[in-house]
């Protein structure tokens, strides 16, 4: 099993950050949904905003460290898409990253714009670092709106990668969760050890 | 000497005006805060959560010799709501309660006043929230007036009343011990 990428494929550690952010990001929507419906005599009114302020640093930072990841690694090379197509998925794959980067600080916005810090699991707190009043109402409606927006590209993103499985009978879907193919193991390994 | 005579009459002359006059004008001294407005709610029955709005402003005329003449005019800005909370403040303005964007504003409108004693008073009134308009009933004191140190003429009030939130359609189930808002006025007015 690859743990770093290689010019063949996405190694394991891509493959969990890909996966479990994108289990963590449709939970959020949801949670996000659900949390500001709440009863205010419900059980989770307080926790289940806890648990979105949290979660939400926590994927701040994952989505940081995938960036230096992604940086620091090889890129895999798939030549199996028309230029156009190769240049719509590099359109979208950069849109995630700064749509998601955008929402998770618009998050961040609504919290911390009295000087209050962003409690993440009582594990640690992330300080306010910009206090302006009335600047949670913008921040909200900034981050509804992009959360809008990146559960609407990943509908595009998971239809463009079923076409290309089904339709095109391309290998890009499955490098993502099958990682390298295994008959390049030597010459990717030792690549990696050059 | 002639012109210090001079002075002197017209003060005597603006002194013994303003005593005879009806009424005069005050504007609500917001511009540096000597008024406030504030409100509390009972939390889960268990404590007072209380708040403001930061911006409004106003105009009242108050003649000493005869107080059931007065009038007050107050224009609340609802957006200013402030509980120290930012997050808490959001929902406030949102559309299950306050909703600041379909009603930016609430006011309130003196239609009688009636003396209750000595620098007391009765104030009915309209007071125009979320939209919908009802009659309040405040309970007013004057604290005090006179001469400021500046070369003015203030007087102050506070007054307070309790309004039920359903009856200005916030519908938002806060729970059984929060349905009841007390409102608090503290007004100091410079006189025009």
């Amino acid at each position: 099993m690859y743990i770093r990428d290689t010019s063949e494929g996405y190694g394991i550690v891509s493959r969990l950050f890909h996966w479990l952010m994108a289990i963590a990001i449709f939970f959020m929507f949801g949670l996000g949904l659900w949390m500001v419906r709440l009863d205010y005599y419900s059980p989770y009114y307080n926790a289940a905003p806890e648990l979105h302020r949290s979660l939400g640093i926590i994927l701040l930072l994952a989505l940081l460290v995938r960036w230096i990841w992604r940086g620091a690694n090889p890129k895999p090379v798939f030549d199996d898409l028309t230029p156009l197509e190769q240049k719509a998925s590099r359109a979208v794959h950069w849109s995630f990253y700064v749509l998601l980067l955008a929402l998770m600080v618009s998050g961040y916005l609504i919290v911390t714009p009295d000087g209050q810090p962003v409690d993440v699991f009582g594990w640690f707190s992330v300080p306010s670092v910009l206090q302006m009043r009335g600047l949670e109402d913008r921040a909200g409606y900034v981050h509804r709106l992009l959360a809008y927006a990146v559960i609407a590209l990943a509908v595009v993103h998971s239809l463009a990668a079923l076409k290309h499985h089904f339709f095109d009978k391309s290998k890009i879907m499955t490098r993502m969760w099958a990682g390298p193919p295994s008959s390049n193991v030597l010459t990717s390994e030792k690549e990696d050890h050059l | 000497m002639k012109f210090g005579t001079a002075t002197l009459a017209v003060t005597t002359l603006t002194t013994f005006m303003s005593t005879t006059a009806m009424a005069a004008d005050y504007v609500i001294d917001t511009k540096n805060a000597h008024a406030s407005i504030n409100f509390r709610i009972k939390h889960l029955g268990y404590s007072w959560l209380t708040g403001r709005f930061d911006k409004f402003s106003g105009t009242f005329s108050y003649d000493e010799k005869n107080p059931d003449a007065s009038k007050v005019k107050i224009e609340i800005d609802t957006t200013s709501v402030d509980t120290n909370f930012a997050e808490r403040d959001k929902h406030l303005r949102g559309g299950d309660l306050l909703d600041v964007d379909m009603f930016p504003t609430a006011t309130f409108e003196s239609t009688s006043v009636k003396s209750a004693g000595p620098d007391k008073a009765v104030i009915t009134g309209k007071l125009t929230l979320h939209g919908e308009t009802k009659d309040v009933t405040i309970e007013a004191e004057r604290i005090g007036g006179g001469a400021d140190p500046w070369g003015g003429q203030r007087m102050g009030f506070t007054g307070t009343t309790k309004i039920a939130l359903a009856d200005y359609g916030i519908l938002r189930d806060l729970g059984p011990f929060s349905k009841d808002v007390e409102l608090t006025l503290n007004v100091e007015g410079v006189k025009q």
